[in-house]
């Protein structure tokens, strides 16, 4: 190992690996399930490691959670493109993922809050997971996502609508 | 009916994303439009719900484990060593951290905007702080200890106060980095919550509170005799604003 190789390796881990929280984080409500979310959050930190070079300072954090958000839509192609494909489809979505039982069954509020986030599709979802759990700005949403601020806005807006929605209307077609 | 600035404008207020005339547009439409102003209550309801559900996952142990060992073994995608080129860009990221300072100074970016960011910065330390292997301080509730520790490592005078009689017993100190400047923290103890308050010299002028919370920690920073301290903590806010004014006298 030479001494740029040690460098390197000493800004990744001062840098980047600070940020494996919000990887996991994201990578958890965006693939819905925490095995899962392990190892795509493995497989993204080790991408960015390999890519560290073309980093050149700026939001490492939003840096980051592009790699980690790309490589989870990457393996939703590959594992689960069903829900890809339904995500435009809202109200066939809230029937398919939270049906009326399962929204009962969760007694309390996290159990409540986590059926009715991952019932929203998975561009909605993220941009409240990292809107409203990683606190991120709109600068740093827009940089992650790769969409206007302007876009930003109005998806958070349609986001946050559907979440109340999920969570005071049972889903369509659901009838005690 | 809806209003047209729901699904725009709105947002943006709610989330402190509207800056100067924007926010002051809005605010002016909020005086008589009642229904952004029940949807603005709803999203408050809607994030505190949120909030105190704690469904943020952080990495477990065994993740961190997974991610470190590979790192040992793997090497960088270009495996030419540039130690030159590396010199000229680190000399060209220092000078343009200066010009970034010397345009924020000059144009006198708002403080709110600058204070709110910086305090999330300084959670995300507190965090990183937190993990096994992190600590790099010194456990005393000596003021003297503290201080001494302090000194050498700091590069400025770090006003040490033990508050044990006032119910926030010190505990230690030690050094982190935000923005890449050296900063001082102290840790005080409140009723088993562990109060980071960090610590660095500023030429600002004196500044009231500003709090603020991000992930599942509260903030409030404030300025006072050429010294930026911001408190964090997972407790209660209460205790954040009495420790607050506690420093505040002694400084």
């Amino acid at each position: 190992m030479n001494d740029f190789d040690a460098e390197d390796r000493l800004r990744f881990e001062q840098l980047v690996l600070p940020h494996v929280d919000a990887a996991f984080n994201l990578a958890r409500w965006l693939v819905r399930s925490r095995a899962d979310a392990e190892d795509v959050a493995q497989e993204a930190l080790l991408r960015s490691y390999r890519f560290f070079r073309g980093f050149h300072g700026g939001d490492a954090r939003a840096w980051l959670l592009q790699i980690v958000r790309n490589t989870c839509y990457t393996w939703l192609e590959k594992n689960r493109p069903m829900e890809l494909s339904m995500e435009f489809d809202e109200e066939l979505h809230l029937q398919t993922c939270a049906t009326p039982e399962t929204l009962a069954i969760a007694g309390d509020d996290r159990k409540r809050l986590t059926l009715a986030l991952e019932t929203l599709p998975p561009r909605f979802r993220e941009i409240l997971v990292l809107r409203e759990l990683e606190g991120c700005s709109y600068k740093e949403i827009a940089a992650i996502t790769a969409i206007p601020i302007g876009t930003v806005m109005s998806s958070l807006s349609r986001a946050r609508r559907q979440l109340h929605s999920a969570l005071v209307n049972p889903p369509q077609g659901a009838r005690p | 009916m809806r209003c047209d600035f729901a699904d725009s404008l709105l947002q943006g207020y709610f989330d402190g994303e509207l800056r100067g005339r924007r926010a002051a547009e809005f605010e002016r439409h909020l005086r008589h439009c009642a229904h952004c102003a029940t949807e603005l209550v709803d999203l408050d309801l809607l994030r505190d719900r949120l909030h105190l559900a704690q469904l943020y996952e952080p990495a477990t142990a065994a993740l961190r484990q997974k991610i470190n060992d590979p790192l040992q073994a793997a090497a960088p995608a270009t495996a030419v060593s540039r130690p030159l080129v590396w010199h000229w860009l680190a000399a060209a990221a220092a000078l343009l951290f200066v010009a970034i300072v010397l345009w924020r100074v000059g144009h006198g970016v708002p403080g709110d905007d600058y204070q709110a960011e910086l305090a999330g910065e300084i959670v995300d330390a507190l965090v990183r702080s937190q993990q096994p292997g992190q600590m790099n301080g010194i456990a005393s509730s000596e003021e003297r200890v503290v201080e001494g520790w302090l000194d050498g490592r700091a590069r400025f005078a770090v006003p040490v106060r033990d508050f044990t009689n006032n119910g926030f017993p010190l505990k230690g100190g030690r050094v982190d980095a935000i923005e890449g400047h050296a900063v001082a923290v102290l840790v005080y103890e409140r009723n088993g919550h562990p109060i980071n308050v960090f610590i660095w010299p500023t030429r600002e002028r004196d500044s009231p509170p500003r709090t603020g919370s991000r992930r599942s920690f509260q903030w409030v920073d404030w300025r006072k005799g050429k010294m930026e301290f911001c408190a964090v903590s997972d407790g209660s806010p209460l205790d954040l604003e009495q420790l607050r004014q506690l420093i505040n006298s002694f400084a």
